[in-house]
């Protein structure tokens, strides 16, 4: 527990403001650039030489993802769309019924996937075009780690589904209520969906056995695996709460460490791609950077009542952009 | 649990009718007239408006169970999800309407406003707007559960299409309804002709209203009056509103002058949601707490109750605490004899 009585030790004054406009929902990186994705319309390179804002969608942003050489997002459009480092982008994908198009994730071989109502879209890799539908609204998509196999959040459960073999009957992880979100862990043993209630519910995939991640004080909107894989770091409550996910039993039965203790609630997480640290952002402004050994504090943002709403790391993790529901962009260079 | 004041938050209204009654043409209407408003709609994915309007989301009316031991907590899973993608175009709107179809029941949708602390934060529920056809609704009544629900839940009917019936056949249909839904504001109208303000921006559900709720139940006094000649031999009469032998849903109104005991009444209150809030679609009560000088107000969907303090008691004001249930085969005598304990 942090003594709120002693002032941090605190980075915020090095960080590079970003003044951005409209709310900020994510933050993806080119190299050392970070890239704020806006609620509607728009992307902003923010590099340290000058401001560059990309319309890419006419409406609103509900979804994005980056590998390094693009981001894609998804808007209320219809549209999938692809933004390469030079702020060029091209279309993908065109919802033919112009539904939103409000999940996506990327695949490590080139593959994209998305969603729009409840089918699941692939382009693979090698440019083929799959697509599944499951029994409700996809409300959350992620690729396991080799890319072979796509997780497909829904109502009373998780689809899995191998889009490159073709006629492959997918496997259903089932557990009633609303997932709302899904992310498999680095060593592609666990799947973990973030659901209606305030809590996590988690498979061991070779067994299908259940694992119950409760005690959160809303519901979890933000995940990021640490740096080794070992960890899931959560928002939902007021800490940063981490579940370990060693061996071959994961969290079951286990506690999670609770860092970060905060006045306000976690909004946002990441982990940094490298070192044993956490970025942890507050619905007051705050952004913590918690060192996962000890749980020592560094500020990386100072608490202002603006509601953190994105967190970024760089590839080799020496930057960390963050972004307010407000439209405050601060970017920090370690 | 919430923390922007409730004019900031986007009002949300619900509009519900039984299929044919109408519900289309007053969207139309609402979005058509001059008002200087834009509107954000979810329409399911059946429904056709004819308007042109870069807002419109489809939606599947997805309900699910909430896993929190309330068999009567179902949700619109949909709605939690694009709730959250129009706020992200904040500002370039200035209320949702949320359209359901004929068979939906209204419960799932309010309940979302209650339920996701997300959704609740950003936009409120402003009022449940039901059309109801004049002249089938009678027969509705009777074979669709859904249309009775849409009616029980209404915090303002439009009872359209009264071209087509005869003044006899209006104040049966109007005695039909108040029989069920006593609270409701009523509205005869011809092809969904209204003036906006009487469906839009209602605060149907902000605690600080619950007493303009009180009016239209002695208006519904004075419409029974005028049905006398309509009574039919089985028809009888309880606290001046008809009762109908055959119609399940009904009304409850309790008062008391007397004041009442907070650690008596909320066991019971809870208690009595937890075991009939399946069967009680609405509650609504004003509370008079013994050594309280304030007001205790509350409003309930199904199992969900919200209450608060309201205001202090007005010097000379009557302090009456009053309830009201709306619901289906509601156990009458034990309900009465539950609130009769609650007095100090």
């Amino acid at each position: 527990m942090t003594d709120l009585g002693t002032p941090l030790p605190s980075l915020a004054d090095r960080a590079r403001a970003v003044a951005a406009e409209g709310t900020i929902v994510g933050v993806h990186f080119f190299k050392q650039t970070p890239v704020f994705v806006f609620g509607e319309e728009a992307l902003l390179f923010a590099a340290p030489e000058g401001k560059k804002l990309v319309a890419v969608h006419s409406g609103a942003i509900l979804a994005s993802a980056a590998d390094g050489s693009r981001i894609v997002t998804g808007g209320d459009d219809g549209k999938l769309i692809a933004t390469n480092r030079d702020g060029e982008h091209e279309v993908l994908a065109t919802d033919d019924k112009k539904r939103w198009v409000d999940q996506v994730a990327l695949g490590p071989d080139g593959a994209v996937a998305w969603a729009a109502g409840k089918v699941a879209h692939v382009r693979t890799g090698k440019g083929d075009l799959r697509d599944l539908e499951v029994p409700s609204t996809v409300a959350g998509l992620a690729f396991f780690p080799k890319g072979f196999r796509l997780a497909i959040a829904h109502y009373n459960g998780a689809t899995l589904w191998f889009p490159n073999a073709a006629g492959a009957k997918p496997d259903l992880l089932d557990w009633k209520g609303s997932h709302l979100g899904v992310t498999v862990s680095p060593d592609g043993k666990f799947l973990v969906t973030t659901m209606q209630e305030q809590t996590l519910h988690g498979w061991r995939i070779v067994d299908a056995k259940h694992m119950r991640m409760s005690g959160y004080s809303a519901r979890v909107r933000s995940l990021s695996w640490t740096h080794d894989g070992k960890a899931l770091a959560t928002s939902g409550s007021e800490q940063l709460i981490l579940w370990p996910f060693e061996g071959k039993d994961g969290p079951m039965g286990k506690q999670p460490t609770l860092l970060a203790q905060s006045p306000a609630r976690c909004a946002v997480v990441a982990c940094h791609p490298r070192q044993p640290v956490a970025a942890a952002g507050f619905a007051d402004g705050s952004v913590l950077l918690v060192r996962l050994d000890d749980g020592a504090l560094i500020l990386a943002r100072e608490a202002d009542g603006e509601p953190v709403s994105a967190l970024g790391w760089s590839a080799e993790g020496q930057v960390l952009a963050m972004g307010t529901e407000g439209g405050l962009g601060s970017v920090l260079t370690l | 649990m919430t923390t922007a004041p409730q004019t900031e938050k986007i009002p949300v209204t619900v509009l519900t009718g039984y299929l044919g009654a109408g519900k289309t043409t007053l969207l139309n209407r609402i979005l058509s007239e001059p008002h200087g408003k834009k509107y954000a709609v979810i329409v399911n994915e059946f429904g056709e408006i004819g308007i042109d309007n870069e807002l419109v989301v489809n939606a599947d009316e997805e309900v699910f169970e909430m896993n929190n031991g309330c068999i009567c907590c179902t949700v619109r899973g949909d709605l939690v999800r694009i709730i959250d993608g129009l706020m992200r175009r904040k500002g370039k709107f200035d209320a949702i309407i949320v359209e359901t179809t004929g068979l939906a029941d209204p419960a799932p949708v309010a309940q979302t406003f209650f339920m996701d602390e997300n959704v609740g934060a950003k936009t409120r529920l402003d009022a449940v707007v039901t059309v109801a056809d004049a002249k089938w609704l009678k027969d509705r009544l009777k074979d669709a559960p859904e249309a009775k629900n849409q009616i029980a839940f209404a915090d303002v009917i439009l009872l359209n299409k009264t071209d087509l019936v005869t003044p006899g056949e209006l104040a049966e249909v109007e005695a039909r309804i108040r029989a069920i839904n006593p609270y409701a504001k009523l509205h005869r109208t011809e092809r969904s002709k209204i003036a906006l303000d009487e469906v839009l921006g209602r605060n149907a559900f902000d605690l600080d209203r619950i007493l303009d709720i009180e009016p239209e139940f002695l208006t519904a006094d004075d419409h029974d009056h005028h049905d006398h000649d309509h009574d039919h031999g089985h028809d009888h009469h309880h606290g001046g509103l008809k009762h109908y032998h055959d119609e399940d849903m009904q009304s409850i109104s309790l008062n008391t002058a007397k004041p009442l005991d907070p650690d008596k009444f909320f066991p019971w209150v809870q208690d009595l949601v937890a075991t009939e809030g399946k069967d009680i679609l609405r509650s609504k009560g004003i509370l008079n707490f013994k050594n309280d000088e304030e007001r205790f107000v509350f409003q309930g969907v199904h199992m969900i109750l919200d209450g608060d303090h309201q205001r202090k008691w007005k010097e000379g004001e009557a302090r009456t605490s009053r309830i009201v249930f709306i619901g289906r085969h509601l156990p009458e005598d034990k309900i009465r004899k539950g609130f009769e304990n609650c007095i100090a």
